[in-house]
């Protein structure tokens, strides 16, 4: 689960890690009154939206005065804000970050996540801050430093001291630091991040450290022991089929294609997307109803890949283990006669009690149109949706 | 010959009592598994069928012999329980269980480090030897026993599709194994590949990967200095968006790392057979186990 920069620096902020003054504004009468609030110009309008690049696309400008603040606050809250990572359509800013303007000395990147094949979490940090890090991982791996901590004996001081130093802190700023990493550790591990990053993470002309920006991702595996986080989901930056298929827990991703497709397991859902690819047309979504998914499951997955526009025809991939494609067939016959055939449906189904689940599909009286094998649904499929 | 579980597997069910602990026991009891005992806290005493449930791994193992462990406990209490499994001596743990949390499976592994045990999963369809032994949720009868072909997959339903063409191929399995979609799991990919080199009855190895890691890449190293036999390989999620988690936890692209096509050329200079088209996985492994 991703969390809104502010959301971020309200939990840094429980954690002891230094962030800039400031508040979110939902409008430019708010963003007036923290900006005056603040008692010193610049300060600076932060768009927030779940998207990195903010700053390049122009989510991110600097006030001078209060009237500057609000006029910004105005252009940004409503805007479409296109970055590399919203795609070309942009995403609607609802709320803007009012922050203090700092006199920055110094930019480090830092950044905390599990390392899948160590089972260590690894902290990095990089003297190039402020930059694209992957960019900087790539050309230049040498400027990045990455410390291994062994999740069951957690940090310790020379953690944050190889940190510290191999960032050439200035010597004031070690100690003030290394508490701040010790605490972002504690803040990682606590809330069962999967990403927390700073960048940049800022040395002040005073000498101070502050977290200019903050980006934390949360391990959606872990929510449930984090009822306070789960709070802080904002579903507006979710696509709405997405929120919906969410309710029911189906696993939902919407894509630009037109043909949908239900599949029972996650792999054999992403393959099935690819062979839909390789048949020449494009996948409308990736929907898993699951290994053990219920006739109930199979009917709201058919109504929310019918509720997409742009779906032409609809690819079922069924391999029934446990889950006996009788009993699915029943599912799909229920779900299309209850949402009714809005489009062509290619079922393609295979394992256990296949021949039961074939004769309840064709005894359904339903026009559904049945394959053998997954490339002759694919090709099926593709064939449909290219009239 | 098979690798990890065979016919003297003595299984130990952890979660027995459960909706799911009992149907699936019963359709491995039915394959003909070896399961000796069942671990239920606070219900120790009493009878799944006619497997004795205890309160604790240690006394299960005390009492049967158990030696080999399905996890089916709720994602909450699973990382105790393999814990107690591995502090109990049992030497395979099959976690079924999905939905972890990544820092519990972090802790778990390193705890389980210098310890005998071997865990397999977790978010895992588990391992069978066909026609010997089955430790997990896989239908046993779209396996053919006798290899000589072993399997092993970070997925469930498309491994059950792969060992599916293979069988109507008539190509059998030694062992096929779901080493599970999750970004921390306990054996990998290289764990197995090594297993199946030093199996004398597995001839060839398919290898299913998919998004997520680096896990394939270094795979495809260890392939190519240490694996003589045939692999043919396959990875779903090329169409798959970045940054999007498909389903398993373990499945999404971070940047540029974790791609289909970066996992499918690494693949390819470690000289593995991919498979492009997964509707013709069985076709390919006839042209290429038929060689070997």
């Amino acid at each position: 689960m991703k969390i809104h920069e502010y959301q971020a620096k309200e939990l840094f902020k429980k954690y002891g890690v230094p962030v800039p003054s400031g508040g979110v504004a939902f409008n430019p009468e708010e963003a007036g009154k923290i900006a005056a609030a603040l008692g010193g110009f610049p300060v600076v309008v932060k768009a927030q939206i779940h998207a990195g690049g903010r700053g390049k696309g122009g989510g991110v400008k600097i006030a001078g005065s209060l009237d500057e603040a609000k006029a910004l606050a105005k252009k940004i809250i409503g805007m479409s804000l296109v970055t590399h990572q919203t795609g070309s359509e942009g995403r609607l800013v609802k709320k803007v970050l009012v922050e203090q303007g700092l006199n920055i000395q110094k930019e480090l990147y830092l950044g905390i996540i599990p390392d899948r094949a160590s089972a260590k979490i690894v902290i990095m940090a990089s003297e190039a801050g402020g930059m694209d890090i992957e960019e900087v991982a790539e050309k230049t791996p040498e400027k990045i430093i990455k410390i291994f901590v062994d999740p069951l004996a957690g940090i310790y001081p020379y953690h944050c001291r190889d940190a510290a130093f191999g960032l050439n802190l200035p010597a004031g700023a070690v100690k003030e630091f290394s508490a701040m990493l010790k605490n972002l550790y504690s803040l990682f591990v606590d809330c069962d991040c999967s990403l927390l990053e700073i960048n940049p993470l800022v040395i002040t002309a005073e000498g101070s450290v502050i977290a200019l920006d903050a980006k934390i991702n949360f391990d959606d595996n872990a929510l449930f022991r984090h009822k306070d986080i789960a709070g802080y989901r904002d579903t507006d930056e979710e696509d709405p089929l997405e929120v919906e298929a969410s309710k029911f827990n189906l696993n939902y991703i919407k894509m630009d294609g037109n043909v949908g497709n239900m599949v029972n397991g996650a792999g054999l859902a992403m393959a099935t997307m690819d062979i839909i690819k390789l048949a020449g047309a494009e996948p409308a979504n990736f929907l898993d109803v699951g290994g053990g998914a219920s006739a109930e499951m199979v009917e709201n997955g058919f109504r929310i890949i019918l509720g997409d526009k742009n779906v032409k025809g609809i690819f079922i991939n069924i391999f029934g283990g446990i889950l006996r494609c009788d009993v699915l067939a029943e599912g799909v016959v229920q779900a299309a006669r209850k949402t009714g055939m809005k489009v062509p449906v290619v079922i393609r189904m295979e394992g256990t009690n296949v021949e039961a689940g074939r004769k309840i599909l064709s005894e359904s009286g339903l026009n559904l149109i049945t394959a053998v094998d997954l490339q002759d649904a694919a090709q099926k499929v593709a064939k449909i949706v290219r009239i | 010959m098979s690798i990890f579980v065979n016919r003297n597997t003595r299984l130990l069910v952890q979660g027995i009592t459960g909706k799911e602990g009992q149907f699936h026991t019963r359709q491995c009891v039915a394959y003909g598994t070896g399961v000796v005992a069942g671990v239920t806290p606070g219900k120790g005493g009493q009878k799944m069928d006619e497997i004795p449930v205890f309160n604790t791994v240690k006394e299960a193992v005390g009492k049967t012999g158990a030696n080999c462990s399905m996890i089916f406990v709720p994602p909450s209490f699973a990382a105790d329980a393999i814990m107690e499994a591995a502090d109990a001596g049992i030497a395979l743990i099959v976690v079924i269980t999905e939905g972890i949390p990544v820092i519990d499976m972090m802790k778990v592994k390193n705890y389980i480090a210098g310890k005998k045990s071997r865990i397999i999963g977790p978010n895992c369809p588990g391992i069978i030897t066909p026609g010997e032994c089955k430790v997990g949720i896989m239908p046993g009868h779209i396996h053919k026993p006798g290899g000589p072909v072993g399997v092993v997959s970070r997925s469930g339903t498309l491994t059950y599709e792969v060992v599916h063409q293979l069988t109507q191929k008539g190509i059998g399995q030694t062992t096929c194994i779901g080493i599970g979609g999750d970004p921390v799991n306990g054996t990998n990919f290289i764990d197995c590949l090594d297993a199946f080199q030093k199996d004398k009855d597995t001839k060839g190895i398919v290898m299913v990967g998919e998004i997520g890691g680096t896990a394939e890449e270094e795979a495809s190293e260890f392939i190519s200095k240490n694996v003589t036999k045939p692999v043919v390989g396959f990875i779903a999620g090329l169409t798959a968006p970045p940054g999007r988690r498909m389903g398993h936890a373990g499945a999404i692209i971070s940047g540029k790392s974790g791609t289909a096509q970066g996992k499918i050329a690494a693949m390819k200079k470690g000289g593995i057979h991919i498979c492009d088209n997964l509707g013709v996985l069985g076709e390919l492994c006839v042209s290429v186990f038929d060689h070997a």
